[in-house]
């Protein structure tokens, strides 16, 4: 049956890999020598080695304080987002009346596109500091709580999901058990329902973690960086140095390889992990 | 049921409760002030509109006149069905394909559909855009085969999964029964893979619905189809919040049509969310 099949590689991958190549290969290794380059448009490329790399960290870039606001925000986020995720999921599976309703509210904003988010949220926010005489662009710290409570009020019905999942998964007569040998409730969750929801947390963390790191639309939306570029994430920096001021672009690409490098890192701790996990089971 | 048991019902009952209303208040806060005229929105935000405030849908009449997004939400509609509809179709059949011939080349093919999925946007948008402009794909149609091939990686990947759990023995008692590979495809193993299918259509179809910067930086800004995410993003920018009247009007407009298709195959999207963390 292969041999027959085999005759037909171009009828069954060509649409596709026509595809990829246009929209992800070609792009992608262009990209790769045009960041050893500098150039206005693709055609234009004349070679220079290291010198977008080392201009990219230079001062002035800001993508070096791009990279810590990035960082703290994801760790903010990674730790409120499952806190209340997980917990929302476990007042989820007790039973109660109205749960599936619950559900579907909590879930909703996910399906929301982060421009629109972001814009709701600025409205909304704005009022508030309005009668305190400011806005959200007037302080830093502002944008950066604004975009903790954006992105927590979009992730955990998502989290919240996977969460309910696992628990849902874990042997009643497991927990029965653990009730008949005389474990209180939180002796329970920490004993016994949380080491069988293990796999769930891997996933959810690495998702929150990507999800945060990799945030555009709604930083776009909220802030777009202001005030000054303080509440600038990396991917609005890497687009603001391809598409604010022409000459940069070889620097936009650079910045574009590293981000590419730590979101492969963070991916590859992520593969090892799950692995890691697969094998205790 | 013990008493404490009861009691602690009704108290999560009740967070539960206000957690809802947290949820659904900024959904509620935009429907509010598109209601009411654009001068008492940043004054008095928060209050229910009044005999005073209220304008009824004169901010979406204005907002619809000034921004087309009954036509920007003709092109998402458009550019959401067709790119889906192409996924489905061609990557079943390249995942199909690369799971049953074994050979360097399928190998190579499907590590080369893993590794896109894990690279950012940015790493590709500035070349991607510049060959979409040479080849001349910016347009409607240019953007679903653009998003055929960056939706390409976690769609072949699902598939793939998928299709090697089908058995053998199926495809080829239809390939003795005198079917080509194209028959017992489309007759035997594509029905098969219609759980996988719905899942992948409800993941590429939120991304894309929601896509902001691949059409801004694609299509652009200047011509006639600019999807949802552009209208708003552009509204916003051409007259810096002044009308926050249509503004308010123009997100709520675009948010109804996910809440109805959420509501409507609500069932769906969250079987195919989980399904897509796990194997993603």
């Amino acid at each position: 049956m292969q041999k027959t099949l085999k005759k037909y590689f171009l009828v069954f991958t060509l649409p596709t890999l026509a595809a990829f190549a246009f929209a992800f290969i070609i792009p992608f290794v262009q990209g790769l020598y045009l960041s050893f380059c500098e150039f206005t448009t693709v055609d234009n490329a004349t070679f220079v080695g290291f010198d977008n790399y080392i201009k990219a960290f230079g001062s002035g870039q800001g993508f070096l304080y791009s990279l810590g606001f990035t960082a703290a925000f994801t760790v903010v986020c990674v730790i409120t987002i499952n806190l209340i995720a997980f917990t929302i999921a476990l007042l989820l599976t007790r039973k109660i009346k109205g749960t599936n309703i619950f559900r579907t509210v909590f879930f909703l904003p996910n399906l929301i596109g982060g421009i629109v988010l972001g814009y709701t949220w600025q409205q909304m926010i704005n009022a508030v500091l309005y009668k305190y005489g400011t806005t959200i662009v007037s302080n830093p710290k502002y944008g950066f709580i604004g975009l903790v409570l954006l992105m927590n009020w979009q992730m955990v019905g998502y989290m919240m999901i996977i969460y309910i999942a696992g628990l849902q998964n874990v042997p009643t007569d497991l927990i029965e058990a653990a009730r008949i040998d005389g474990a209180t409730s939180w002796q329970t969750l920490i004993k016994v329902k949380i080491p069988m929801v293990m796999s769930s947390i891997t996933i959810c963390m690495f998702l929150t973690l990507s999800n945060s790191f990799k945030l555009f639309d709604q930083n776009k939306a909220l802030t777009n960086g202001a005030p000054m570029d303080k509440t600038r994430m990396l991917a609005l920096n890497i687009y603001d140095t391809f598409y604010s001021k022409t000459g940069y672009e070889g620097v936009g690409q650079a910045k574009a390889v590293v981000f590419f490098i730590i979101v492969a890192l963070i991916a590859l701790l992520q593969l090892s992990a799950t692995r890691s996990k697969e094998v205790e089971q | 049921m013990t008493k404490t048991k009861k009691t602690a019902d009704r108290i999560i009952f009740v967070i539960l409760l206000i957690l809802a209303v947290i949820m659904l208040y900024p959904l509620f806060f935009i429907l509010n002030n598109s209601l009411k005229g654009k001068f008492f929105i940043s004054k008095d935000p928060f209050s229910l509109p009044n005999a005073e405030t209220f304008v009824g849908i004169k901010n979406y009449i204005t907002g619809i006149e000034k921004t087309g997004i009954i036509s920007a939400a003709g092109w998402s509609v458009f550019i959401t069905v067709v790119s889906v509809a192409l996924i489905i179709l061609f990557t079943s059949m390249t995942a199909y394909y690369i799971s049953r011939v074994k050979s360097k080349v399928t190998t190579v093919l499907y590590y080369m559909f893993v590794f896109s999925m894990i690279v950012p946007f940015q790493m590709v948008m500035f070349t991607m855009s510049s060959l979409a402009d040479k080849f001349g794909l910016k347009n409607p149609i240019g953007m679903c085969i653009l998003y055929l091939g960056f939706g390409a990686g976690l769609s072949v990947f699902m598939f793939a999964g998928f299709v090697k759990s089908i058995p053998l023995e199926i495809e080829e008692a239809a390939m003795i029964d005198g079917c080509n590979p194209l028959q017992t495809y489309f007759g035997v193993v594509f029905p098969i893979l219609k759980p996988t299918a719905i899942t992948v259509a409800i993941l590429n179809a939120m991304w894309i619905w929601n896509d902001f910067l691949l059409p801004y930086l694609v299509i652009g800004i200047s011509t006639k189809y600019k999807t949802i995410p552009v209208v708003i993003q552009m509204l916003v920018g051409s007259n810096g919040n002044k009308d926050m009247g249509a503004l308010m009007a123009m997100l709520v407009v675009s948010i109804i049509p996910i809440v109805i298709f959420y509501l409507t195959c609500q069932k769906y999207i969250i079987e195919g969310v989980v399904a897509g963390a796990v194997k993603g």
